[in-house]
């Protein structure tokens, strides 16, 4: 990966609480792990949101970058939280809100 | 083609002591889910407690035998909480 495209990804990781690398985007998700993802993370506050359909660089970018073979993948607080069913799991639960507010999830 | 034995195994010899489930989700031998409630993900996100788990599985996974392996990890603590749904 080029140092640039590591430079864009730690900035919008670090300039953003909660950071949606997703196929389309918030108006119109081109796939449906993407889509449940954006809805898990929505009440919690605003998302940003990265169409890695974009751009292969950034597709294949950051899989390498997250050390992770799949998109969507969820970046919460600067930390990397994994993809759909991570992200659902910790919806079922409730540890999400935890997550966003900065707490340590117990155990 | 594997089963859900053989995927177990390897969780355990990854994982010692820990508690593993492991079915065929689509009885073909290649996409599995398992649960593990293991000690060792004591303090850890629940993506490093995944990449724990794949980590064993990972040559399979490489060679396409294994195409797919959903998980629910747990630590003993929250399995108490949780644990089974």
């Amino acid at each position: 990966m080029s140092p640039e495209l590591k430079a864009r990804f730690d900035e919008e990781i670090r300039s953003h609480k909660i950071v949606l690398f997703m196929k389309g985007n918030a108006l119109f998700p081109q796939c449906g792990f993407s889509a449940r993802a954006l809805q898990l993370l929505q009440p919690y506050g605003e998302v940003h949101t990265v169409d890695v359909l974009a751009d292969p660089n950034i597709r294949q970018g950051i899989k390498e970058y997250s050390n992770w073979p799949t998109i969507p993948q969820v970046y919460i607080n600067g930390e990397f939280v994994g993809g759909s069913d991570i992200l659902m799991e910790l919806a079922e639960r409730g540890e999400l809100e935890a997550l966003v507010s900065g707490k340590k999830a117990e155990g | 083609m594997l089963d859900p034995e053989a995927i177990r195994a390897r969780i355990l010899g990854a994982l010692p002591g820990s508690e593993v489930n492991v079915q065929d989700t689509t009885g073909t031998g290649d996409h599995f889910e398992a649960s593990v409630v293991s000690p060792a993900f004591a303090g850890k996100s629940m993506v490093q407690q995944h990449k724990l788990v794949y980590a064993s599985v990972q040559d399979w996974l490489g060679t396409g035998e294994l195409h797919a392996l959903a998980l629910k990890t747990y630590t003993p603590e929250q399995w108490k909480k949780l644990g089974p749904r």
